[in-house]
């Protein structure tokens, strides 16, 4: 059943596969019953989770004074966190909507769990420009709305439209996901031991009966919803990063941001799907779904973004000297390699910058230890890229009197470190209960292979 | 396989589906039209007052100014309530015992003024000022309405922000000259209508638009 042998691609896209029976069986078989380690982890990163809960309502009930920022540094941790996220849910969109736009047919059995890695990426993204208004219960002044008012949010600004976009974002990743999951969930109904789990996926799947004319409509309405998701995918990202270059700070006022920014968050975020799927492929021993063929794929594009990258951290600080302005040259040539930050800066370069050429070697590109590594060094590097970009050029302005370094406080540290355990508790979640492997793109995959009609397009 | 829905389980669904479509319309608009009401701006909400003050006898029947006792309106912020003493020129009889003059009586034997309740309030980060819109010729009947007419002073205007910027934008309409402003039932010479006035006290008193931020946040 393995693909017929191609010189230009030495793995298969979907290795020895059961029949569809039993493909269902081993795929939703995760789902019926906890694995031994679930539950502790579960456990610990709902600890993590409550962690992000407390720290939150500190910062509601006592302000963001309990936050490390302040004049002039008022954007720190915060908005580095959402930026990051943000950046991070841009992958799985990245994955599961232009590739198939791309007919890039590989996708198939990694979107589920890029696009969930998107959802909760996002869940956690929005709540850090939220939590920093200060007074989040007020959240709604950002929409425009006819308000009592008598006057609308400033529509030059790019901070409406960030919210638009990020609101627009979450809205067509979390349809995207659900209408991907109809087909999954009515298998989940139709295979699932015992009634009670049976009508609770019943309810999820919509009625689905898999019938002609419904997978017809089906497919037609994932295409579009795939047209919508691509351009978000270079929007959303743009916009974020307009919230910096609109500003006159040295280090942020740069033209190249919204491509740099976009590249930059498709990088954080194949680097964070590595640490996903490598667990997961193991774990429920996907070797034959997600083959070597997905890692070398995902190696490779983490090789053209880290390439992509390079080239933008060049174009920024080259732009600053060649712009001749004494404070872009500060900032970009002196302040931020070498200031209060500079390490930072550094540690920054080698993880994002180094780190990809390993994958010029087609033996690290399928070595899953080497990826994940590459995953969490890259992960980490990109925090610190929006932490040097934000707080870095905040820090030394114009005015070397009001010069101020920014220190985290616990409050900083718990929102971070409970973000991530939000999200690995809610990623855990879905482990547990949500079909995480496309059962019905994976089947359909498998029977195009066998029939020879995948191959040619599923680079 | 045994079904796992009943019949009408297609039918609920359905519904559910299309209330929640209608709750996420139907709730931000109802919101949106309630505070707008004269109920969630606390218009028209009657006050009880220690002293069944009456500015009808006052304003009306004696034909007193309001300035008269809300004297600071002409120079400061606030234009400030009446102290006792000004009530007791006039009310010297004030000692029958369970009148509604008591609280008068105790006012000028303890020293502490009458705890008279505010009407008229507007949020602690607004910044108002009575003497710029006096003194530009905005009546106080253009924010307080017919207080001639008022057995009860009443919330007589919503206090939204876009109510003040509403006016801010264009204040002409509603410009009088500076003698009129605390005339009651004003007309314009020429009419509701006096286009040529409005122009003559907009350059008269120099007014521009003001409908900065920080013009009331400041
Ligand atoms: C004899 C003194 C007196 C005169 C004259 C007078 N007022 Fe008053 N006014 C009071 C007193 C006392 C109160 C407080 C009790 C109340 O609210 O009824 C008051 C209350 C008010 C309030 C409500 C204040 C609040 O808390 O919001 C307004 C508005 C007002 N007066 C406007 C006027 C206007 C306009 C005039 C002139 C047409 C005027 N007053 C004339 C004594 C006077
Ligand atoms: C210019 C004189 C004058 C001043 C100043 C004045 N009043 Fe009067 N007030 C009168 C007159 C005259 C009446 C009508 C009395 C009547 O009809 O029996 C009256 C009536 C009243 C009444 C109704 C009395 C009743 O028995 O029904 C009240 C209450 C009252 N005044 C309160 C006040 C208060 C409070 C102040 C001070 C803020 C005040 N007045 C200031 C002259 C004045
Ligand atoms: C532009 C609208 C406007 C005009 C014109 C205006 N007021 Fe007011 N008035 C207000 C507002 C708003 C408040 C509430 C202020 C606050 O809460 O700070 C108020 C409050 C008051 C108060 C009670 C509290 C205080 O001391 O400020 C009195 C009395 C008052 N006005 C009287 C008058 C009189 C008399 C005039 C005319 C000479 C007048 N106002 C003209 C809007 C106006
Ligand atoms: C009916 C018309 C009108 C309304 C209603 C009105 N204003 Fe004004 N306001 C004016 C005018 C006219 C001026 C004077 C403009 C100028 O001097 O050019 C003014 C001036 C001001 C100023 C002084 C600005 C300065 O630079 O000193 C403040 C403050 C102000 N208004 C606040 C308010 C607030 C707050 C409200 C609502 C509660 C309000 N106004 C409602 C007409 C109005
Ligand atoms: C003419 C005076 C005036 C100007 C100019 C003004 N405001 Fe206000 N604003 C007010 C008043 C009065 C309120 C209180 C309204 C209320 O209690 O609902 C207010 C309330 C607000 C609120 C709170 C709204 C709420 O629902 O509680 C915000 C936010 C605000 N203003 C923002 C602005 C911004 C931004 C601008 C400049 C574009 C501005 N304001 C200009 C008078 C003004």
């Amino acid at each position: 059943m393995a693909a017929p042998p191609d010189a230009l691609q030495p793995y298969p896209v979907v290795g020895a596969l059961p029949d569809d029976g039993s493909l269902t069986r081993d795929l939703l078989g995760p789902n019926w019953s906890a694995s031994r380690a679930w539950w502790p982890l579960f456990i610990v990163s709902g600890a993590f989770a409550v962690l992000f809960i407390v720290a939150i309502a500190f910062t509601v009930v006592k302000g963001i004074g309990v936050w490390g920022n302040n004049i002039p540094v008022a954007w720190a941790y915060g908005i580095t966190d959402f930026v990051w996220w943000i950046g991070i849910g841009h992958a799985g969109t990245f994955i599961s909507a232009f590739l198939l736009l791309l007919n890039q047919r590989w996708r198939a059995s990694i979107n589920r769990l890029a696009e969930a890695m998107t959802i909760f990426a996002l869940v956690n993204a929005s709540l850090f420009p939220l939590l920093h208004l200060g007074r989040p219960w007020f959240f709604y002044w950002l929409v425009p709305y006819p308000a009592t008012t008598g006057v609308w949010p400033n529509f030059k600004s790019s901070l409406p439209w960030d919210v638009a976009a990020i609101a627009t974002y979450f809205t067509v990743s979390l349809l995207f996901w659900y209408l991907g999951l109809i087909p999954d969930l009515a298998a989940a109904r139709d295979a699932a031991p015992g009634l009670r789990r049976r009508r609770v996926y019943g309810v999820f799947a919509l009625g689905w009966r898999g019938r002609a004319r419904e997978w017809q409509h089906y497919r037609v309405a994932y295409m579009l919803f795939a047209g919508l998701a691509t351009p978000l995918v270079i929007s959303v990202h743009s916009i974020v990063s307009l919230d910096f270059s609109i500003t006159q700070l040295p280090g942020w006022h740069s033209t190249i941001f919204p491509p740099y920014f976009v590249v930059g968050a498709i990088y954080s975020g194949l680097a964070m799907l590595l640490m996903l799927v490598l667990p997961v492929r193991r774990i429920f021993h996907l070797e034959e779904v997600i083959t070597r063929r997905h890692l070398d794929n995902i190696a490779k594009l983490i090789l053209l973004c880290g390439c992509l990258l390079a080239y933008s951290y060049v174009c920024e600080m080259f732009g600053a000297w060649y712009s001749g302005n004494v404070y872009e040259r500060f900032a970009m040539l002196i302040s931020r390699p070498f200031g209060p930050y500079g390490v930072l800066f550094w540690i920054m370069t080698a993880a994002n910058v180094l780190t990809p050429h390993l994958f010029w070697s087609a033996r690290m590109r399928t070595n899953t230890i080497v990826l994940f590594v590459a995953g969490v060094i890259i992960w980490v590097g990109m925090w610190l890229e929006r932490f040097v970009i934000i707080a870095g050029s905040l820090s030394q302005t114009f005015l070397p009197s009001s010069w101020h370094l920014f220190i985290p406080t616990w409050v900083d540290w718990s929102l971070l470190v409970g973000s991530v355990g939000l999200f690995v508790f809610l990623f855990l979640a879905f482990l547990r209960w949500v079909p995480f492997v496309s059962v019905a793109e994976v089947k359909r995959l498998r029977l195009d292979v066998q029939r020879g009609v995948a191959e040619r397009s599923a680079t | 396989m045994s079904a796992i829905f009943n019949r009408r389980a297609a039918t609920v669904a359905r519904a559910t589906l299309v209330a929640l479509c209608a709750l996420v319309i139907l709730i931000p608009t109802v919101a949106m039209l309630w505070v707008r009401t004269p109920w969630a701006r606390g218009e028209h909400r009657r006050i009880v007052q220690p002293v069944p003050f009456d500015h009808r006898i006052h304003v009306t029947g004696l034909r007193i100014d309001c300035r008269y006792c809300h004297s600071g309106v002409e120079r400061s912020a606030s234009a400030g309530l009446p102290s006792t003493q000004k009530c007791v020129s006039c009310h010297t009889q004030l000692w029958r015992a369970g009148s509604p003059m008591e609280p008068i009586r105790q006012s000028v034997a303890t020293g502490r003024p009458i705890p008279w309740r505010r009407v008229t309030q507007l949020p602690d980060f607004v910044y108002f000022n009575h003497s710029i819109h006096v003194n530009k010729g905005v009546g106080c009947e253009s924010c307080h309405g017919r207080i001639d007419q008022a057995a009860e002073v009443e919330q007589a205007a919503p206090l939204t922000m876009s109510w003040c910027v509403d006016c801010h934008r264009n204040p002409a309409p509603t410009l009088r000259p500076l003698e009129a402003v605390t005339t009651q039932g004003y007309v314009p010479p020429g009419g509701d209508r006096d286009i040529e006035l409005a122009a003559v006290l907009m350059k008269r008193y120099q007014i521009h638009s003001l409908a900065n931020c920080t013009t009331c946040h400041r």
